[in-house]
């Protein structure tokens, strides 16, 4: 992992006590849910693509400890953690990846296209590069109609390779929008390293030439990254100023569920793992602090293993949308000459394989 | 009705529906001081100011897709593809985005968003300026794509458009821009989306065309009662939602079709509808349903060859004496 400057302040200056607990119980949760998860999608509960957030709690957590309700968020696929992070419940997050009509998106989205209206969470993209643009419209519109907030645009590494990232950047800094780029840098696009991708691997400098600063941070540091969102926060709302954070951290397992990760030597990501835990790190420093004891990490742990098997639960007894309801999100405005509830019934029929001619 | 250009159709519209609703903005490249690359924007940065008359970048990825996110958030953007050839850089945004997210999210957010292009070829443009994409994105779902073929159109769909809640293509003309008609002067004027019109009634043939092919159809039908031969002509208005409906009724009553458009022949718009009437007329046809569309190259730049690669006048006249041969069906 890259380098990056660490603060000396004093932990209890830095969170309350009750902060810092809520920080360890949500990494935990998304920890144990994308676990599940990929359980879920080993037994074939979950179909498509499924991309884990595992490794990357401290840099979800602590992007949401920073922002405000008024704020809006637009994210790549890999985002089961964000919107819980957000404040969805588990249950939905889990139903939309079974499919269900229950799920934070009807079970129309799936994995990679998670929403939810009322936390401002706007949208998992699985387009790379999709969300970044739209994140800056959304910014744009917050400053037309003067209100407050900020977006954040949230990315992986790869994504800073193309052109709608650049053409993003340079909208965004013209337009003074209040848009925070915030590239989750786990080191790999797919099986592509960010050295062999990106021919400026510091990829906070790559705002330069749109005169956009840019920082970089610890990604497996949950307090480190709050701390500088809610910084380049504050100027961007100020001041409609966008910035670059680059939140390094460490990629526990494939790209997807289904990657074997072939391409990177075990050994390292063993090591990897044992040094770059942000769960296991916080633990450590909550424990040396007496922040928290054993007996708190028991009882969390075993919260959070209830909460995610209730999500399974939930998910698991929801219905799965009505056939009938196929076109039912068409469209916003009713227009003639669209296929109706009877066209999706009669199709579904004969997909069925239910006539007798 | 006073009579005006298909261009002061399109720039009265605008200019009402920004005044009407502070959400509404234009966004294109060259709109504001420019006024235009084909004066559609005129005077518009004069009378509402650089808030509401945003001249971009060129950079259409980027801005169709900040005109995508910001409509997420309520704006309702128009924004101007100077022509359709610039869209191809934007389609991402346009085809996995604009279209999928109302849908894709369970109706939670809607994309109130019209981009205005002008499709087509004139005056030697040659092979990477006179293309017809409208095909490409009437194949979408999520999309509604309309072409008007006169200012009176123009005027009706724009407005609806504007204030329809999906994303919205809106097909303009660069031959259509000069051209004049009549158009009404009420402020609540709207022609429905999804909707085709019967420009020109008629018992023997039925043309069915959008956009300038059916300036072209007019005339044609016109020339052709003089040959006897009384020609209707369906002017689609939408190419998705598509009014097969209207279409087909026409068809049953001819029991002939000839089908014009100025794109490429395969594939192309022409196909979906001679497809649509055999599917939906068969019994009614007495003869096979003939399309008249561009022939399939880089369009030339050198003049002759140029105007002959696209479907004119002569193109149709020659398919409707076509299909005429055949036998009229006896009932």
């Amino acid at each position: 992992m890259a380098e990056v400057a660490e603060t000396t302040q004093p932990l209890l200056e830095r969170a309350t006590v009750d902060e810092l607990k809520h920080y360890y119980y949500q990494m935990l949760l998304l920890r144990r849910f994308e676990e599940r998860a990929g359980e879920m999608y080993v037994k074939a509960k979950i179909g498509g693509y499924c991309h884990l957030n595992l490794g990357e709690e401290a840099t979800i957590v602590g992007l949401m400890a920073a922002l405000t309700p008024d704020d809006y968020i637009f994210t790549n696929y890999r985002e089961h953690g964000y919107i819980i992070a957000r404040g969805v419940p588990p249950g939905p997050v889990m139903a939309e990846l079974f499919g269900k009509e229950t799920g934070v998106s009807g079970g129309r989205g799936g994995s990679m296209h998670l929403f939810d209206r009322k936390t401002n969470f706007m949208g998992g993209y699985a387009i790379v590069g999709g969300q970044v643009p739209l994140a800056v419209g959304a910014a744009y519109a917050l400053r037309y109609q003067n209100k407050p907030g900020v977006v954040v645009a949230q990315m992986g590494d790869g994504t800073t390779n193309i052109g709608a990232f650049y053409e993003s950047l340079n909208l965004a800094k013209l337009w003074k929008c209040p848009v925070l780029f915030f590239i989750v840098n786990n080191g790999y696009g797919m099986g592509t390293s960010v050295e062999a991708g990106s021919s400026e691997p510091d990829l906070w400098k790559k705002g330069a030439s749109f005169r956009i600063y840019g920082e970089r941070v610890d990604g497996t540091d949950v307090l480190a990254v709050r701390d500088v969102v809610r910084r380049l926060r504050a100027r961007a709302e100020a001041e409609g100023e966008p910035a670059i954070i680059d939140a390094v951290s460490f990629r526990f397992r494939g790209h997807s569920v289904i990657d074997s990760d072939r391409y990177r030597d075990p050994e390292a990501v063993r090591r990897g793992r044992e040094l770059y835990d942000p769960i296991r790190k916080f633990a450590t420093l909550l424990l040396e602090h007496g922040v928290i004891d054993d007996a708190w990490l028991k009882a969390v742990t075993e919260r959070v293993e209830r909460e995610v098997q209730e999500a399974i639960d939930f998910a698991n007894n929801s219905p799965d949308p009505k056939f009938e309801d196929l076109y039912k999100y068409m469209y916003a405005t009713p227009v003639p000459n669209t296929p109706t509830t009877e066209d999706a019934i009669r199709a579904v029929k004969i997909n069925h394989g239910e006539f007798d001619v | 009705m006073p009579v005006i250009t298909y261009r002061q159709a399109l720039n009265d519209t605008l200019g009402e529906e920004l005044a009407r609703d502070p959400n509404v903005l234009l966004m294109g490249e060259e709109i504001g001081v420019f006024q235009g690359s084909y004066r559609v924007t005129e005077g518009l940065l004069a009378e509402f100011g650089p808030k509401r008359v945003v001249d971009t970048p060129i950079a259409e990825e980027g801005f169709v897709g900040v005109a995508i996110g910001a409509a997420m958030l309520g704006l309702r953007p128009v924004v101007e593809i100077m022509t359709i050839n610039f869209i191809l850089v934007a389609i991402d945004q346009i085809v996995n985005h604009a279209a999928k997210i109302h849908y894709m999210f369970g109706g939670q957010v809607s994309v109130p968003l019209v981009i205005r292009t002008p499709s087509g070829g004139t005056g030697q443009l040659a092979a990477t300026h006179s293309q017809s994409f409208e095909n490409w994105f009437a194949y979408c779902p999520g999309l509604k794509v309309v072409a008007p073929a006169t200012p009176y159109d123009a005027k009706g769909l724009l407005r609806a458009a504007i204030r329809d809640d999906d994303p919205v293509i809106f097909i303009e003309s660069l031959a259509l821009y000069d051209t004049k008609g009549e158009v009404p002067e009420d402020d609540d004027y709207v022609l429905p989306i999804g909707i085709a019109d019967v420009k020109r009634p008629g018992t023997d043939v039925t043309v069915v065309s959008y956009s300038r092919m059916t300036a072209v159809a007019l005339q044609v039908a016109q020339r052709m009662e003089q040959e006897g031969i009384s020609v209707e002509v369906v002017d689609l208005r939408s190419l998705r939602p598509l009014d097969r409906p209207t279409i087909i009724e026409s068809v049953k009553k001819t029991n002939r079709a000839v089908v014009i458009a100025e794109d490429w022949y395969s594939y192309g718009v022409t196909a979906e509808i001679a497809a649509t009437i055999q599917e939906e007329a068969f019994d009614y046809l007495d003869a096979p349903v003939y399309r008249v569309a561009g022939l399939e190259v880089p369009l030339p730049y050198a003049k002759e060859l140029s105007a002959a690669s696209k479907p004119n006048a002569n193109n149709l006249i020659y398919a409707i004496r076509q299909v005429m041969r055949g036998t009229k069906r006896m009932r």
